[in-house]
């Protein structure tokens, strides 16, 4: 981008410099065919009758925090919504939202992210778009993804199939993301650096479903974390969920800042983690291939589908009691004593 | 992680657990914890119903939040509304409700409220805001208070002019004597409170046990601590050998604090103060000191509350002295809820109310 460093107002504008942007940073970056048509739509071909469609908005805020930024988080995110309906993800779109002067390395840093996010979960960016608005109308940058992914035959996966005696499977750590982003934008460090988890988790549902495993429910635990994904099974289910807090993996540094800052770990969003709900013979073989992954190492078996305490998620704490863990509720305020 | 494997240590706990078990008095045992810290981790970590059915865990008056009466919420909302002044304040006391509005809402309709992580954030924002009127809400215990009084002292030294208090602070012994006069709650012993206790120390408290026959013990806040805590009361209680005791020997002395309990007093002296559902209590207060006054915003700044008006069948009151849990309250988790609290004890996330609803309403 000779001779301009930041956004203005006319990259915004639909004209000339529009024109520069698209083809000199997003094209280059983001090159597949029915992009670079340029058409007011990309046309697609979808071999399969079923589709999943979702779209989320990523306002994250630092833009880059340790484990990646807001263009991974974009791409991963909705990857991750399409996956956990138990779709193959194969096209997403790209909005961008960005300040007026703000600076054009970065941008071309997060879609370089973007295309690295994108290769790895073996999807294109097909269709994209970008506003400019007036410095101190937006934050920096907000970017919109949506995705489709196809889904195969004979796969029913929703957050209201999960069945009385069925295992629930936790992917890894939780907690991650949301104290690595919390800590970066507040400034504090710690002795050992706390990365986000933001990661595609396709590749693992693809290798359950490929392996036969049967699926009931599947959520990844974004915002709300753990607990509110939890509550949402149990809820639209009708059934009760058990827990073992001491399977649940959580990493020490995460667990000591939450303490340190009131949080808990079961409310923290993760970017990278999927809870799998499925009928108790096949945890064993499911937990097995989880583990294959990269990203499913630290997966554990946390707790199982119950009949009693239905619509409610109850948790065996570390120490031997019980006690419920419910929806998040409000926001975590400051403790005065 | 040592106070992990040490503090949250299963078989140790069951030990406890156990013992307190093999105690089993042949009357139920009532004790109260006061520090809204330990109604969490009481309720976090399900310790309440590890316990052994004849001991009852009540909560107490513990988050200084939700004693905090409604006639004093409404007090900061008529300051927030005046022209030019900027209300300083702890997160927590937004959505407390007053009689008619809360901060929240008088902020949503324009009043310049800040929160703050310290009362030192507040003296800043008085002195970068030389032509406003910067007032910090002063809500807390003795663990609170030295800090404020830090920051009256250096506004002091700064000759910052335009920074006030306004104290609802609050001392934690004369509660619990009041307590100890209600009968109808029946308390055998005090969980005394942690981060109260590392400024006080135990002396403050040895007239439960002395004139009152009340078992005592100051507790950390960890599941380990807690339960150790609840084995030495019950031991107090059999024993029939009531005392202060402190388990939280790591963090508290005997003597307590003194540079912070001095800072306290230069600035602040007792008051009768009230507490929300609990009324006026002598001496349970803290306003500040004549030689001060100057930084106190109920002496500097006039101003004219609404009338006040008390909450419709809230119990937060009883609630907060241990004599009704909060499932007993027909608004709990109908009406009132954490998105939309009617009662203090909802609001604060150290609140009983919230605790109950967090962790442990009606799962059985």
């Amino acid at each position: 981008m000779a001779s301009l460093d930041y956004i203005r107002l006319d990259h915004g504008s639909g004209g000339k410099l529009s024109y520069r942007l698209i083809k000199d940073l997003f094209l280059p970056h983001f090159a597949n065919e029915p992009l670079k048509k340029l058409d007011d739509s990309a046309v697609l071909s979808l071999s399969h009758k079923k589709v999943a469609f979702t779209t989320d908005s990523y306002v994250v805020d630092p833009l880059f925090f340790p484990g990646g930024d807001i263009g991974k988080l974009a791409v991963c995110g909705t990857v991750n919504d399409i996956a956990m309906s138990g779709a193959v993800p194969v096209y997403i779109s790209a909005g961008f939202i960005i300040e007026e002067g703000f600076p054009i390395y970065e941008l071309e840093r997060i879609i370089i992210s973007m295309e690295k996010s994108a290769a790895e979960a073996v999807v294109d960016i097909v269709t994209g778009d970008t506003k400019v608005v007036p410095k101190g109308k937006a934050d920096k940058l907000f970017i919109n993804t949506a995705g489709i992914g196809i889904i195969l035959d004979n796969v029913d996966i929703s957050s209201a199939n999960a069945q009385i005696g069925d295992t629930v499977i936790l992917s890894g750590y939780i907690g991650d993301h949301g104290i690595a982003v919390m800590s970066k934008r507040e400034g504090l460090s710690y002795k050992t650096e706390i990365v986000s988890d933001v990661a595609p988790l396709h590749a693992i549902i693809e290798g359950l479903m490929q392996s036969g495993i049967e699926i009931h429910s599947l959520r990844d635990p974004t915002r709300g974390g753990l607990a509110s994904s939890l509550n949402e099974i149990a809820a639209k289910s009708n059934v009760g969920i058990m827990i073992e807090e001491e399977k649940i993996p959580v990493r020490k540094e995460v667990t000591s800042v939450c303490d340190l800052l009131g949080f808990d770990p079961l409310y923290v969003a993760n970017e990278g983690k999927f809870i799998a709900v499925l009928p108790a013979c096949h945890a064993p073989e499911a937990l097995e291939i989880i583990k294959t992954h990269e990203y499913g190492k630290n997966a554990e078996i946390i707790g199982e589908v119950t009949e009693e305490h239905k619509k409610k998620v109850i948790l065996n704490t570390e120490i031997g009691g019980k006690r419920i863990i419910d929806m998040l509720t409000g926001e975590q305020l400051p403790r005065i004593c | 992680m040592k106070y992990k494997d040490e503090f949250r240590n299963k078989h140790e706990i069951r030990k406890y657990v156990d013992r307190i078990g093999e105690k089993a008095a042949d009357r139920s045992i009532s004790l109260m914890e006061v520090c809204g810290t330990h109604t969490m981790a009481i309720s976090h970590y399900g310790i309440r119903n590890m316990m052994p059915e004849y001991l009852r865990l009540i909560s107490g008056p513990g988050c200084p939040v939700c004693v905090t009466p409604n006639s004093y919420i409404d007090h900061a909302i008529a300051l927030a509304k005046l022209d030019d002044v900027i209300i300083t304040t702890f997160g927590d006391m937004m959505r407390v409700p007053g009689s008619t509005s809360s901060l929240e809402h008088v902020r949503s309709n324009g009043a310049d409220i800040k929160i703050v992580y310290s009362a030192m954030n507040a003296v800043e924002i008085a002195e970068a805001n030389p032509l406003k009127t910067v007032v910090f809400l002063g809500v807390g215990f003795e663990t609170t208070a030295p800090t404020i009084a830090a920051s009256i002292k250096v506004a002091d030294e700064c000759k910052i002019k335009n920074y006030y208090v306004l104290s609802a602070h609050k001392v934690m012994p004369p509660a619990m004597e009041s307590l100890v006069l209600n009968k109808k709650i029946g308390i055998d012993g005090f969980i005394c409170p942690g981060h109260v206790s590392t400024v006080i120390g135990s002396l403050p408290y040895s007239f439960l046990a002395e004139k009152y026959n009340k078992a005592c013990v100051i507790s950390g806040f960890e599941p380990v601590d807690i339960c150790a805590s609840i084995l030495m009361l019950v031991e107090q209680v059999t024993d029939g050998n009531p005392r202060i005791e402190i388990q939280y020997k790591r963090a508290v002395k005997p003597e307590g604090n003194p540079a912070a309990l001095k800072m306290m007093y230069d600035v602040f002296e007792p008051c009768d103060s009230e507490w929300r559902g609990i009324g006026l209590i002598k001496e349970s207060g803290l306003k500040i000191k004549n030689e001060y006054k100057g930084f106190d915003a109920y002496d500097a700044i006039e101003v004219e509350t609404e009338p006040l008006k008390e909450l419709n069948g809230c119990i937060c009151g009883d609630v907060l002295q241990g004599l009704k849990f909060p499932y007993e309250c027909g608004l709990f988790k109908t009406v009132c809820t954490p998105e939309n609290p009617v009662g203090a004890c909802m609001v604060s996330s150290e609140g009983t109310c919230a605790a109950y609803y967090r962790y442990e309403n009606n799962w059985t």
